[in-house]
């Protein structure tokens, strides 16, 4: 589903201080798994979640999606795109658009699809997600953990095949984290091919097929949750787990 | 929004003290103004200006050519003179209900009053004002459209597009309106009026012209305005709406645009006001919008004092009243 070879991203710095944001990050994601990628911040996670939908343009390497190769200059990205939904840590809801709008407007935009259809299909997410009481009400009326929620819904309403998550909780209070990462769970049973960059321990343990560690741009470690969290094998992620568990 | 600090308290006497001392201050300039007038026997006439907005005028015939006025005809409530001359002729008409002040074969020359009528209608002080709101609205409408443009290639990636938006920038802020003006009118106007004659097409008119110049103006500040309004939008509304598949263009319009041009309304506000007083110079190039008319006001009326404080209020209604305009969108587009 997504398969990564050879990845590096290098930041040019003004002052010719480059920072090597990946280093030879290779992988495989295949369909319906579910990925947690940890790693201290500035380990490149994010990067590397930014480079699949290309938000950040990969230096070198070769990414294929669906067999698509990404970074090919004749590739038309935004076909890409809408087969890959994002959620953001700061939501980046659309203030001047209702709940309503803001889940249907991609799909009216890019979808083309009939407003009628697209209420339709709105309205069922929002549902799903617990949250269509609030449809006419704006972003800024809601709390953190609903405006995330809805995230998830604009997103979703692009029935993508693939879902990435970038800390998808670490700007909300605490006790709103919850709610989210119950959709994500749930989006996950169903069969959801997932990505997801987070500090959510738990949420790696329940859900995840497996995890990788990223420290300095590259993978220092990958595996199952049982494996990673109970005998990791390098003593950089043993490091890891002990500052954060 | 009223906000009260801690920081700005005022003790009332002060402020009792301050205010009545504004008071009198305002009450003492306007006297001294008064006073002074007087002391150079300055007669204010200030029953004459209603009729400048609207009312009856007198209106004089001349005529331009020397010969012999040859007929008189009234018909379908027009008079209609007709003067010969040695090799040409002249027409003249006016309602019927004129005053003629010359008969069939008398002597007429140049400069000779024939008649003269009463018209009533809207007056000139009116009419600038029409003037000055349709110079304004059409400039304020394309300064927009070339602002937005203009905006949106400022920060494009394409150099060509970046640097023309630059240039443009440049030129207009680096120069005064008066020469810009001057240019269209004397410059521009010339060739492409003296094209259009020699393919046999109409003139434009200098109000055109006009409206051109304030445009090109106004457009540079707000494409300066709009770029900064783009600016200002977050990154991650762009990458929220380029990662659901929108193309920039779908971005720029959906996402981008309308949360930048919420943003901006109370400087593109400014510079609309700007530009409702900034029309008040295209009177240099004949376009007779309301200072032009309250010039030539004042030539026929000769009270200059009227007409000047009425022009600067009626300038000040027009600018107000838009801001009120802005103000109510400002609120109308409030998000929660």
């Amino acid at each position: 589903m997504i398969k990564t070879e050879n990845l590096y991203k290098t930041f040019y710095g003004d002052n010719g201080e480059n920072v090597n944001a990946l280093v030879d990050v290779s992988t495989e994601i295949e369909q319906g798994e579910v990925v947690v990628v940890i790693g201290p911040s500035g380990s490149g996670k994010s990067t590397y979640l930014r480079c699949l939908n290309h938000l950040e343009v990969a230096t070198k390497g070769h990414i294929w999606i669906d067999d698509v190769d990404i970074l090919d200059q004749k590739t038309n990205i935004n076909k890409v795109r809408e087969e890959v939904g994002m959620v953001f840590q700061s939501f980046n809801l659309f203030p001047h658009k209702s709940v309503k709008e803001n889940v249907n407007l991609a799909q009216r935009v890019v979808r083309k699809k009939t407003k009628n259809d697209a209420e339709i299909k709105t309205m069922e997410l929002l549902e799903k997600v617990g949250i269509s009481e609030k449809a006419d009400m704006f972003p800024a009326q809601l709390s953190g953990g609903q405006q995330q929620r809805v995230a998830i819904a604009r997103a979703l309403a692009m029935h993508p095949k693939i879902m990435l998550f970038d800390e998808p909780t670490s700007a909300l209070d605490p006790e709103m984290i919850g709610e989210v990462l119950d959709v994500m769970k749930s989006l996950a049973r169903e069969g959801m091919t997932m990505v997801v960059v987070t500090h959510e321990m738990g949420f790696a343990k329940e859900v995840a097929n497996r995890v990788i560690f990223m420290d300095q741009g590259a993978i220092v470690e990958e595996g199952t949750p049982e494996h990673f969290f109970k005998n990791p094998t390098h003593d950089r992620t043993k490091l890891f787990l002990s500052q954060i568990l | 929004m009223k906000t009260s600090s801690g920081l700005s308290r005022v003790n009332p006497l002060t402020y009792n003290l301050s205010m009545a001392g504004f008071i009198i201050g305002v009450i003492a300039s306007m006297s001294l103004f008064v006073v002074a007038t007087k002391a150079i026997d300055y007669t204010w006439r200030w029953y004459k200006i209603p009729s400048y907005f609207y009312g009856t005028t007198s209106y004089d015939v001349k005529a331009d050519i020397q010969g012999t006025l040859e007929s008189i005809v009234t018909k379908d409530k027009k008079t209609l003179i007709i003067v010969k001359g040695i090799n040409d002729s002249e027409e003249y008409s006016l309602p019927e209900s004129g005053n003629m002040l010359v008969s069939v074969g008398d002597n007429i020359y140049p400069g000779d009053i024939m008649a003269q009528y009463k018209k009533t209608g809207i007056g000139l002080l009116t009419k600038g004002i029409l003037v000055t709101l349709e110079v304004s609205i059409y400039a304020s409408i394309f300064g927009i459209i070339i602002g937005i443009i203009g905006g949106i290639m400022r920060i494009s990636a394409n150099p060509a597009l970046k640097w023309t938006s630059i240039v443009y920038i440049e030129l207009i802020r680096g120069s005064p309106l008066l020469v810009q003006i001057f240019i269209w009118y004397f410059v521009f106007a010339a060739i492409i009026n003296g094209m259009l004659t020699s393919m046999g097409i109409h003139e434009i008119s200098a109000l055109w012209y006009g409206i051109a110049a304030l445009s090109f103006f106004a457009g540079a500040y707000v494409t300066e305005i709009v770029r900064a309004g783009i600016e200002s939008i977050n990154i991650g509304q762009i990458e929220a709406s380029r990662s659901l598949g929108m193309s920039s263009a779908q971005c720029m319009y959906h996402i981008v645009l309308p949360q930048a041009l919420r943003r901006i309304l109370p400087p593109l506000a400014g510079q609309f006001i700007s530009l409702i007083k900034d029309s008040s110079l295209l009177g240099i190039i004949a376009v007779r919008e309301l200072t032009k008319a309250t010039r030539e006001g004042i030539t026929t009326s000769l009270q200059p004092y009227e007409f000047w404080f009425v022009c600067a209020i009626l300038y000040l209604i027009l600018t107000f009243t838009l801001s009120m305009f802005v103000q109510y969108l400002e609120r109308r587009m409030e998000t929660p």
